[in-house]
């Protein structure tokens, strides 16, 4: 699969790498190339400067031709405004969009977005450990 | 009307003190708070500190009930999610957003935005309007038709200096509407007018044929 991640951080670096090992064709796209830093030496995808809220930025780096693109910057809005960009413009088969905040997670996600609410993830398994345990 | 600004800068201050002139309830969310004190310091209770991004926020000023919201903060994200979370989570029946890359301009309207005003695009027009070579100036758009105003200085260098309105080859449905001559009073063009080197020609034009316009009148 050819697969585009916005947002270098601790999850896309890792998720890229992830991907990369399982021989995906991996481009991570940042706006800050010191974030390159957390990729292994052993990835072989490509890593790319670039404002993913722009659409030329997003055609250099081939959203065009991907099957999958996943935003994982820190901002919320900046993660829904690519994906819609990636969805709606270019028509990228599968968008996956990374919402902290639950509110705006399920709005998207009812909007046609496929989001995922770390927030809401993490306090529930962390409720069932608690609660598992006791 | 019941207006909701999201963003208390410069852009929302002056837009929230317009408003409030005209006599309509307005309300500012911002998130920074000594922003927000500055603001109900000066005018009143008219600014809530929050994200204006977040559909909580936005129940607790009752967007429910609000005619429009206007988002001016200075980051096109932000402007086009609070468009977003007013339209589908409150049902506002009209929002308007600032955006400052001016390719966002049909992305969100894509995207279910009313209206989007383009500061660097106004800016760039405004500058150009000052710049004594360029011809032609954009002055207003009409969004739900399609159509812009411009103006259109004739110069020495037109080729169009002199001849008559008949004579213009116009592109489709572009119409004269005016000419502020260098001298004297301004009149509505017929046939039979000289374009006079000095005039100034306010014209209306679809948008897609604004270069076209401008080669029909300056003749370049």
């Amino acid at each position: 699969m050819k697969v585009l991640i916005m947002g270098c951080g601790r999850v896309g670096a890792r998720l890229a790498s992830l991907l990369d090992e399982d021989g995906h064709q991996v481009t991570v796209l940042d706006n800050d190339t010191y974030s390159f830093r957390r990729l292994p030496p052993s990835f072989s995808g490509t890593a790319l400067y670039g404002n993913g809220t722009d659409e030329e930025a997003l055609k250099k780096a081939g959203i065009e031709d991907v099957d999958i693109f996943v935003a994982l910057t820190q901002g919320d809005n900046r993660n829904v405004m690519s994906c819609q960009i990636a969805k709606h413009v270019f028509k990228v088969p599968r968008v996956v969009c990374r919402i902290y905040d639950p509110l705006r997670e399920e709005m998207y996600n009812a909007l046609g977005l496929e989001t995922l609410s770390p927030t809401k993830i993490f306090a529930q398994m962390l409720r069932e450990k608690i609660e598992g345990e006791g | 009307m019941y207006i909701i600004v999201v963003g208390g800068g410069r852009v929302g201050y002056y837009l929230l003190k317009a408003l409030l002139k005209e006599g309509h309830e307005v309300l500012v969310i911002e998130k920074d708070a000594r922003v927000c004190k500055t603001i109900t310091d000066e005018l009143g209770s008219v600014c809530t500190r929050g994200d204006g991004c977040e559909a909580a926020t936005l129940a607790d000023v009752g967007t429910g009930r609000a005619d429009m919201l206007v988002a001016v903060t200075g980051d096109d994200e932000d402007n086009l999610v609070a468009c977003q979370v007013a339209k589908h989570k409150h049902n506002v029946p009209r929002t308007i957003a600032r955006i400052r890359n001016p390719q966002n301009a049909p992305l969100f309207k894509k995207l279910g935005v009313d209206v989007t005003v383009n500061t660097t695009d106004i800016i760039i027009e405004v500058i150009e309007h000052e710049v004594p070579t360029h011809p032609v100036t954009e002055l207003f758009t009409l969004d739900e038709q399609g159509l812009i105003i411009v103006d259109v200085k004739i110069t020495e260098e037109s080729a169009t200096a002199g001849k008559m309105v008949k004579d213009l080859s116009l592109p489709k449905e572009s119409k004269l509407a005016l000419i502020i001559p260098h001298e004297g009073a301004a009149h509505v063009p017929a046939a039979q007018t000289t374009l006079q080197v000095g005039d100034q020609i306010i014209a209306v034009t679809p948008s897609q044929y604004k270069e076209e316009l401008e080669k029909a009148l300056s003749g370049v």
